[in-house]
């Protein structure tokens, strides 16, 4: 049972600032992910809450206890690392009872929690191994079992995937969220990566420069992001996003990217948009699934666009078609059977129920 | 291809091999010498025969030192004195060390760097000084330090402490800092993460160290010199050269007995911890 709270966190490395200032509150049981590119503060906020830095300024809670002078043994927290840090000299059963021996509890309930776990996790056969007879993925296990076994208030993961290649990673990150819905344990889970934030939060915590620019569920980050940032980051491919001009006549607003291609904004949105037109620098951002292949269309405000593909890629269950508007490159997901040719001029549907306007001053979404 | 990079590392090998024997060679002749005549008769040596071949060989030499109560005492002070240097060294140095690598303090970089400058001073340098403090001290409090063999225990880690310390200190850094780190958090104190963490980790450079340790308390000659006059406080090198050669007279048949002797403790130990000392003990440790 645990609560973390972040109020108004800093942390300054000699004068350079980290972390800027972010309040927080986690649930008990939550698995919530920090992602951001490298250098946002994400992991910096993650080893705050370890203890494992000192913290400039604000507080942190932990079950409701401030804890920011709190040494990291006595904050009943366990924290997997990037690399592992698994103890060389020990097996893996010494290895995850460590903390357990350090607490001088009984030796059979020792065996009996560190069987448990390693139950749990696969691992059973490999606790009389030490970490260098182990591959990738066990250690990342036995690092896991290491944190679980203490059974801690809450668990920390600082980018525990990075190191594994990228079919593992899919596979242990599935591990992670089968664990944590055995073990509800309140979860900080730190990461660069956006699929695996999206895939794995109950809420994902978007970082960038020291700060929080959202949080929400993953699938509220990825329909309404609420900053140009936000809507760049969350999704791959990412968002299209280009300049754009905000155009009123007769009462109805149309979108225009360049000379040629402009869009009607739908109507239960002029009241939304209409105090922008013709005057900031807006952008416009469109999710390459909502660009496809002319089909039939009966819904309101989907919308033809004429174009020349560049490069297509086949994906297999579907195509990605690249081309220039107002000079940024675009991109959408087609069907393949539509055999999209690049340089083959061609009509692609707009879908504008879901589209973005951006004010560029600000980087908010409108 | 293939039969050119065979070739090619065949000449490798071939090169390797010249080079090792060329070395061996070099640093074996004088060991084999030793014993060649420590084996020879006094006569034996000064007569013009070869002298790389025994015509009378005798253990005599061996018998007259290992019953020689002088040779026996040099011996005994020696292994005190080594003993008591190594465990001082490790008491001091092991904790200077990792301060120094793992905790953040004021002028701790200065200190570090402070350390190594010690070690960089001549020993040749020191005893002057040191002789001086000593008569100071005399002087002051009555206390006798000179002519006792054990006050090379506390000259001698003058001498050990800077360079096992810095050694140690490479060797800390070399831990990745997330193994203390995920200690601290399993419920280590810094003092559990030294040694239920560190000192296991860097085995090696802890040996390496203790290997140093031991070499020079054992083997240093100037300060045994400069600081003992009495037979019955010497230590084996000083004392070899102050018994067994007298005026012009060179016993050469036992100074070479006694040296190879002498050799043996530091030869047996560096056999014993040869094998920790190579092993590779952080693989795994992180990814890697």
């Amino acid at each position: 049972m645990a609560q973390v709270t972040l109020r108004n966190l800093v942390k300054d490395y000699d004068q350079t600032p980290a972390v800027r200032g972010i309040d927080l509150d986690i649930a008990d049981k939550e698995f919530v992910v920090l992602v951001g590119p490298s250098g946002c503060g994400k992991t910096t906020t993650l080893r705050m809450i370890a203890g494992l830095e000192d913290i400039t300024g604000g507080e942190i809670l932990i079950g409701g206890d401030v804890v920011n002078d709190v040494p990291p043994k006595d904050r009943d927290i366990a924290m997997v690392f990037q690399n592992y840090a698994l103890y060389p000299h020990m097996t893996v059963h010494e290895n995850m009872s460590f903390g357990l021996r350090l607490k001088k509890l009984p030796k059979d309930e020792i065996r009996r929690r560190v069987a448990a776990v390693a139950g749990i996790l696969g691992i059973g056969e490999l606790l009389d191994r030490k970490p260098k007879q182990l591959s990738g993925g066990q250690r990342q296990r036995v690092a896991m079992g290491r944190a679980i076994v203490r059974n801690p208030k809450v668990f920390l993961f600082d980018e525990p995937l990075s190191n594994l290649d990228a079919k593992l990673r899919v596979h242990m990150r599935t591990e992670i969220k089968k664990v944590h819905q055995k073990v509800r344990t309140t979860t900080v889970y730190v990461t660069h990566d956006q699929v695996e934030a999206m895939t794995l939060a109950d809420r994902v915590v978007v970082m960038n420069a020291g700060l929080i620019e959202q949080a929400g569920a993953p699938n509220d980050l990825y329909h309404s992001p609420a900053t140009l940032f936000v809507a760049g980051f969350i999704g791959s491919p990412a968002m299209n996003i280009t300049g754009c001009a905000l155009e009123e006549a007769a009462g109805a607003l149309r979108v225009r990217l360049d000379g040629q291609v402009s869009f009607p904004v739908p109507a239960e949105r002029t009241a939304r948009y209409r105090a922008y037109a013709g005057q900031r620098r807006l952008l416009f951002g469109l999710r390459p699934e909502h660009l496809t292949e002319m089909r039939p269309h009966s819904v309101a405000n989907q919308c033809p666009v004429e174009v020349t593909p560049e490069v297509t890629e086949p994906m297999g269950m579907e195509t990605l078609v690249f081309f220039s508007v107002n000079g940024t490159e675009m991109c959408a997901r087609t069907n393949p059977a539509a055999n999209t040719q690049p340089g083959v001029r061609t009509q692609l549907l707009a879908d504008l129920n879901h589209m973005h306007l951006i004010d560029e001053a600000s980087g908010r979404v409108l | 291809m293939s039969a050119s990079l065979r070739k090619e590392r065949r000449s490798a090998l071939v090169w390797s091999y010249v080079f090792l024997a060329l070395f061996a060679v070099v640093f074996l002749t004088p060991p084999l010498y030793m014993f060649i005549t420590s084996l020879k008769t006094s006569a034996e040596i000064s007569s013009a025969k070869l002298p790389w071949w025994v015509f009378d060989p005798t253990l005599d030499n061996y018998s007259a030192l290992l019953t020689s109560p002088a040779y026996l005492t040099f011996f005994r002070n020696s292994a005190l004195v080594s003993v008591a240097v190594v465990a001082i060294t490790m008491a001091i140095s092991i904790p200077a060390a990792f301060s120094l690598s793992r905790m953040r303090f004021w002028g701790s970089g200065a200190l570090a760097t402070g350390v190594f400058l010690t070690y960089l001073i001549p020993e040749t340098l020191l005893f002057i000084p040191l002789f001086k403090i000593f008569a100071f001290v005399q002087d002051w409090t009555g206390i006798e330090l000179m002519n006792h063999w054990w006050i090379l225990i506390v000259i001698f880690p003058t001498l050990t402490v800077p360079f096992c310390t810095w050694i140690m200190i490479g060797y800390f850094a070399s831990i990745p800092k997330e193994l203390d780190e995920a200690a601290l958090i399993d419920g280590a104190g810094y003092l559990q993460v030294l040694t239920r963490i560190f000192l296991p980790v860097a085995l090696p450079g802890v040996i390496a160290a203790t290997i140093f340790a031991f070499t020079v308390s054992w083997a240093d000659f100037l300060y045994p010199m400069a600081f003992a006059t009495s037979i019955d406080q010497m230590v084996l090198p000083a004392g070899i050269v102050s018994t067994l050669i007298k005026g012009d007279v060179f016993n050469w048949g036992q100074i070479m007995t006694a040296a190879l002797l002498g050799a043996a403790p530091p030869l047996v130990i560096y056999a014993f911890l040869m094998d920790y000392y190579i092993a590779g003990l952080t693989a795994g440790a992180t990814k890697g």
